[in-house]
């Protein structure tokens, strides 16, 4: 019977293939007692090797389906196999105590692992004890007959179904045969989405129970703009998809030919297309995608990824990455955005009533100024590799950002004395997110080389809504009128002073956004790096001119979302 | 049987690359050899066994192997430990 499913749409693209479901099976078993000892200690190890011929197999495929990295962790799952004190320890529980093969692993197995997991200052370590785990399931799925899906061995176009999708999982992927992914849980940014995005397959995630609304075998048709699942669906919708996925498939065709291409509107208004990153492993996808600057680096992945403040040559060293990475181009690195929802354990932060109103970022960064002046040094000695713009974030006053910026000199003058080399081109500017500094904007160009507007926080602190609360998150409304005449005020005052003004938020890479933006005059749009190209071509379809008046219309006459979001689309229609 | 004492100076200590190359250059042989870190003695040919003892940069550590091919084992790891700058 036909039916349809809805998620949240994670990676674009039509696909239609057979569902495979990638779950996990029942591995539970029971104690046994066993009175011939050698052929259960022979079972066990029939089934070692089983698992070690099947992993062979998995990283021989892995490896050329998605690269030697990859590949690699099941290297370590085949060691973590021929481990003579493993395989010694479990037969001799088997011999002892006369148990069966599964039980003598499960508790051998849990030794190392607790041991491992117990290293609590060596994370490398916690990462193996995972490795044990992962390799425990194949060998008793081996042990007690169970077939483990293995993805890897798929020879058939197949629609991946999950809960949810682990590195491990989607290592052993071959996109040849994987057509999409749908899962039960996850959001735009779970490793899944992610992964789906980088393989450029769609992807569906956060169904809530797709895993037991399909069948393996089932037919599929995911639609990964829309986040629609069709199950069994007629001919009809087949043929319908199969129509949209050949329009996907030319679009994707025409952006590709504008990856070395500036961004430029039809009448020839060049404005900059940046990227998002978080970590300097993001860079590929910008360059993969023509991404003309990082318009916003988000440096507390060092801080949260980390058990410890992260020292300044750790950071130094990350910087300079970025910088050379991108060869020369701008890249606007925010210093750290601690506090709100991003916890650090070993930084104590207090628990707050409201933690976005509360001490986070730069109000941090300000009162324990140790660590901030510790990443600025970074900043400053990576300066000379590339073209840094340094960028504070939540910055409410104009003594705020002095203050900021007065720590900044201090530490440059301090390098500067001891013979350290820094750029003297290092741009200086602000996020906009809180309202008063919107509404301050043009007090603040005089003093800041740059405005990049953070769509994400301005917003809801604009509409004082939560946007992760479900009862008010109807309020989280980027085209509202009063959103766009914030923006038009940030970027008006830019251009007064001769400074330029970007913007970093969701919002930058919003087809029905990018429009009215490009119309009020934003400089610099700063987004995913997989929505670089989607946007470089729709700018090639508007005339700026046009959209200044749309944008006009938009702020003065438009009173709600929903007439700015008609509005946009009588005008791009033409 | 064949003795060795090292002086780690690989930055990471014995932890993920150089553990694993030790463990397959080791495997390679059908001497027994092992490990010794602070009075602990572990078998070489083990990575959970090796990765156990968490030997720092530093580190004191003895390496022996006992058997028919013993020689060509210690200087197999001792090529290895030289090509990778682990120890000296």
């Amino acid at each position: 019977m036909a039916s349809q499913v809805s998620g949240i749409a994670a990676s674009d693209g039509i696909a239609q293939a057979k569902a495979y479901l990638l779950v996990e099976p029942d591995l539970s078993f029971e104690k046994k007692t066993i009175s011939d000892v050698d052929s259960e200690v022979a079972r066990l190890q029939a089934a070692i090797d089983t698992a070690k011929e099947e992993l062979a197999n998995i990283r021989s495929i892995a490896a050329e389906s998605l690269g030697e990295e990859e590949a690699q962790v099941f290297d370590a799952h085949t060691m973590v196999l021929s481990d003579p004190d493993l395989i010694e320890q479990t037969n001799t529980v088997i011999k002892d105590e006369k148990v069966n093969a599964e039980v003598a692993f499960q508790k051998t197995s849990d030794m190392f692992i607790t041991m491992f997991e117990g290293m609590e200052d060596n994370p490398y370590m916690q990462e193996r004890a995972a490795d044990i785990r992962d390799v425990r399931k194949r060998v008793i799925s081996h042990l007690l007959g169970v077939k483990l899906p293995t993805p890897a061995t798929i020879d058939e176009e197949v629609i991946i179904i999950a809960e949810d999708l682990t590195p491990s999982d989607t290592a052993q992927l071959n996109k040849e045969f994987v057509k999409a992914f749908v899962t039960n849980i996850g959001g735009r940014t779970s490793h899944s989405a992610i992964m789906a995005r980088s393989l450029e397959i769609p992807a569906i995630v956060g169904t809530n129970n797709i895993t037991e609304l399909v069948s393996e075998g089932d037919f599929l048709v995911v639609d990964g703009m829309e986040g629609d699942v069709f199950v069994n669906p007629s001919e009809d919708t087949k043929k319908a998809y199969s129509n949209k996925a050949e329009e996907f498939a030319s679009l994707k065709l025409e952006w590709e030919r504008l990856k070395d291409e500036k961004s430029v509107t039809k009448d020839g208004k060049h404005v900059e297309l940046a990227a998002n990153i978080g970590t300097p492993k993001d860079l590929n996808g910008v360059v993969e995608n023509g991404g003309e600057a990082v318009g916003l680096y988000r440096t507390e992945f060092l801080y949260m990824d980390s058990k410890e403040l992260p020292t300044e040559d750790e950071q130094y060293t990350a910087y300079k990455a970025v910088l050379e990475g991108m060869g020369g181009k701008p890249v606007v690195v925010r210093t750290m955005d601690i506090g709100g929802d991003k916890e650090l354990p070993y930084l104590e932060l207090p628990n707050e009533m409201n933690p976005f109103l509360g001490y986070r970022a730069i109000r941090v960064s300000l009162d324990q100024d140790e660590i901030f002046r510790t990443q600025l040094r970074a900043l400053l000695r990576a300066s000379v590799h590339g073209t840094l713009r340094i960028m504070f974030p939540m910055i409410a006053t104009l003594p705020e950002f002095r203050s900021a910026k007065a720590i900044l000199e201090e530490e440059k003058a301090k390098l500067v004395e001891a013979g350290t080399e820094v750029s003297n081109d290092i741009q200086v500017g602000i996020m906009i997110e809180i309202p008063a500094a919107a509404v301050l904007a043009d007090q603040f160009a005089k003093e800041v080389d740059f405005f990049s507007i953070g769509t994400n926080d301005l917003i809801q602190y604009t509409m004082a809504a939560d946007r992760m609360n479900e009862r008010v998150s109807y309020l989280y409304q980027p085209y509202n009128p009063s959103i766009l005449r914030l923006i038009k005020n940030v970027i008006d005052a830019a251009h007064k002073e001769g400074k330029w003004a970007g913007m970093c938020g969701e919002m930058a890479g919003d087809q029905i956004a990018v429009p009215i933006l490009l119309g009020l005059g934003l400089d610099e749009f700063s987004m995913s790096a997989t929505s670089i190209l989607k946007t470089r071509s729709l700018l090639t379809e508007l005339d700026s001119t046009e959209m200044k008046e749309l944008s006009e219309k938009a702020l003065n006459e438009c009173t709600s979302a929903e007439e700015v979001i008609k509005l946009v689309e009588q005008y791009t229609a033409k | 049987m064949e003795k060795r004492n090292y002086t780690v100076t690989a930055e990471t200590g014995i932890h993920a690359r150089p553990a694993t190359l030790l463990v397959q250059t080791a495997s390679k042989y059908n001497s027994d050899i092992t490990l010794e870190y602070k009075g602990k003695s572990v078998n070489l040919k083990s990575i959970m066994g090796v990765m156990s003892l968490g030997v720092g940069q530093g580190a004191e550590v003895t390496i022996s192997a006992e058997g028919a091919d013993e020689t060509e084992a210690i200087e197999g790891i001792e090529q290895t430990i030289k090509n990778e700058g682990m120890a000296e």
